[in-house]
């Protein structure tokens, strides 16, 4: 019988063609806005880390002045980054697994030597070497470097997918040598294609931005006393004539994270950071009460709030503009239904039960939905190509993947048969007497 | 066949009640052709809506085959609709976007037969009414004597206990109307039962039975003895 009601439904909405396509339109308008904006909301609120969620953690210590908080609106957040000194203090400790401190500088990349390519700007992060394991960043070509490139400086790089295509052309360009402001660097790694967005791993520098260009050991930082590219927040007026005097202030511009596997761990560093802070102000900082946090990669991208409030309501208002395409949707097709209910009455005449006309019905009311929502498919397709030339930073944001175009296709549907269900139910209350001798 | 007894069927609106039905009797057997005259008003099509199972009434029993359909389910009375009952409309009320196959398929579709048999009762149908070759055209290619006929066809193809005509041959002209007469009862001879309703006092004398209704009741049943009443082999 489906296949019989198929049909009947194909040559239903083939009967009255303006018609069928203003229902299909309603729907595709209202699936396409939806899931465009949904699809962007989804992306934005991923947690790109999910399957690491549970040992990963940012660190956080409240070394911020006493007259007032990190922030006005939420006094009780510490700041999002830490100190030079206090993130190479808590790197010593032996508790985490691992653990990653970073930051972000720039270059001037020129591999004109080797590939003739002209020099241009490259945004590079310098880290401890965990950061790639802690992260799951894989590598096409090499690998990361080692505690010994950490402790030594040295000049090592690893290049993304899209730098060593600028650079070298793509394909292995381990062991080539790539000139950073000047001076060599041996390339021993290459990314493959890698894009967590959010970048969940530094929200406080561009959270929806590409990741890095570069990867250098950290410690080649303070030796040629790289400056900062990302943000630098101080609390109090303080001197900061040198790059020394910048390692050992209380500005924040450092991320950390540590991998603690255990709840046991977990609570020990915890620990570990509270005497650590005590005894700080036994120093005379950390001036405010004791408020260190570790915060696993699911709360931190909360409580930083890379999803906004915008973002939200955003959401809800499409969802309600399919709620009005739907309601224009169930007027059309009580229309549809109500002026076929001669043809309704002749078939219960015939023989067919209440439940057999429903059952028709819905069929086409779901084929209707299907339609719209390929159409739909389509329309967020658009929809996501225009985000994206209004707005670069969501490159990564606007990707229609596979999950998103079966939901697409799954709110159609269903909205279809929400839509149809009172004007299927209302033609099937027809009695047949009443349209036979009319007809 | 089937057996009115004190049917009674009243339409009430806020302001006024209309007795379609007053203590209606009729009973009807198997292999009779009963022709159902009256005036307008008169309950003729209450009466076809009620035997045909398309309305309830208020009061009284109504059997068909013996059993009393008085109480039964909407989907029961679809179902003895779709196993019993043929219906012949005057505005032939065939679907005009499928073709004739697909407009005889319609009952056996709701009885959930394989392809095979409708195809085969299908086939069957359509030749019985002459139109076997004009399977795959659509009614507006057909003339409205044809149209009735592939209507009857329709009616004919699930092998109801009874056919129920509403003014068969009221859209037609004469040459069409007798065409159809005949085929009627040609039907009728082969042992199907028919009750026709009509205006026509012509047609009407071609059945075994002429019921007149009038203001809702049977007045006068006058049997025409010049033709033989032919019951088929098949128990009622």
């Amino acid at each position: 019988m489906f296949t019989y009601h198929l049909r009947l439904a194909i040559k239903s909405l083939r009967r009255n063609p303006v018609l069928s396509g203003l229902m299909i339109a309603a729907i595709a308008l209202g699936v396409g806005v939806c899931s465009t904006t949904l699809t962007v909301y989804r992306l934005m609120s991923a947690n790109p880390i999910e399957r690491r969620n549970d040992v990963l953690y940012a660190v956080t210590l409240d070394n911020w002045g006493p007259q007032e908080p990190w922030s006005e609106k939420r006094p009780e957040l510490a700041p999002m980054e830490v100190t030079h000194v206090d993130a190479t203090a808590l790197a010593a400790s032996d508790i985490p697994t691992r653990h990653v401190v970073m930051r972000k500088t720039s270059f001037v990349a020129d591999p004109s030597r080797i590939s003739g390519t002209k020099p241009f700007l490259v945004e590079s992060r310098l880290t401890t070497k965990d950061f790639f394991a802690m992260f799951n960043v894989p590598f096409r070509y090499g690998g990361g470097w080692n505690q010994a490139a950490d402790d030594g400086a040295q000049s090592v790089v690893v290049l993304s997918s899209k730098t060593n295509q600028k650079a070298f052309g793509g394909g292995d360009s381990v062991g080539k040598i790539l000139q950073l402001d000047g001076r060599d660097y041996k390339v021993i790694g290459v990314l493959d294609e890698w894009n967590p967005s959010p970048k969940y791993y530094d929200l406080n520098n561009g959270a929806f931005d590409e990741p890095e260009d570069l990867f250098l050991p950290f410690s080649i930082g303070e030796i040629l006393e790289l400056p900062p590219a990302g943000n630098v927040n101080c609390w109090r007026n303080q001197p900061l004539n040198s790059y020394q005097d910048m390692m050992n202030s209380d500005c924040v511009w450092h991320q950390m994270w540590v991998e603690l596997p255990t709840r046991e761990k977990v609570d020990a560093y915890q620990a570990h950071m509270d005497n650590y802070v005590r005894e700080q102000k036994t120093l005379g900082r950390f001036e405010r009460p004791l408020n260190n946090h570790l915060y696993r990669p699911d709360a931190w991208l909360e409580l930083n709030r890379v999803v906004g409030n915008d973002n939200r309501v955003l959401v809800g208002l499409a969802f309600m503009f399919l709620a009005v395409c739907l309601l224009n949707m169930l007027g059309l097709l009580l229309a549809k239904f109500l002026g076929a209910a001669p043809l309704v009455g002749l078939r219960r005449a015939l023989g067919a039960s209440r439940s057999m006309i429903f059952r028709q019905h819905l069929i086409e009311v779901g084929l209707i939905g299907l339609v719209g929502g390929l159409l739909g498919v389509l329309l967020t397709a658009a929809g996501l190509l225009q985000v994206r030339t209004m707005y670069e930073n969501y490159d990564g944001l606007t990707r229609l993947d596979f999950t998103m175009v079966l939901t697409a296709l799954a709110i159609a549907i269903a909205s279809g048969l929400v839509a149809g269900l009172y004007p299927t139910w209302r033609v099937c209350r027809t009695q047949p007497a009443t349209y036979l001798k009319t007809q | 066949m089937f057996q009115m007894n004190s049917v009674s069927k009243v339409y009430r609106t806020d302001l006024i009640e209309t007795h379609a039905l007053r203590e209606f009797n009729l009973h009807v057997k198997e292999g009779e052709f009963v022709a159902v005259t009256g005036p307008s008003g008169s309950g003729k099509t209450t009466f076809l809506n009620i035997a045909g199972l398309l309305e309830t009434f208020d009061t009284g029993t109504y059997k068909l085959d013996g059993e009393d359909v008085s109480r039964l389910s909407d989907d029961a009375r679809s179902r003895i609709r779709n196993q019993k009952i043929g219906f012949i409309f005057q505005s032939f009320n065939l679907i005009p976007d499928l073709n004739l196959f697909d407009n005889v398929d319609v009952p056996l579709r709701y009885r959930g037969m394989n392809a095979a048999e409708r195809k085969r009762r299908i086939n069957e149908a359509l030749e019985l009414v002459g139109l076997a070759s004009r399977v795959k055209h659509i009614p507006s290619q057909l003339s409205g004597g044809q149209q009735q006929r592939v209507a009857i066809a329709r009616a004919l193809a699930g092998s109801p206990r009874f056919l129920l005509a509403d003014e068969p041959t009221g859209n037609l002209d004469s040459l069409m109307a007798r065409q159809v007469v005949e085929l009627l009862e040609d039907i009728n001879r082969r042992g199907t039962t028919i009750v026709m309703v009509t205006h026509d006092p012509e047609l009407a004398r071609r059945a075994h039975r002429n019921v007149h209704v009038m203001d809702g009741q049977v007045t006068d049943l006058q049997p025409f003895a010049s033709r033989p009443l032919v019951r088929s082999e098949a128990t009622a």
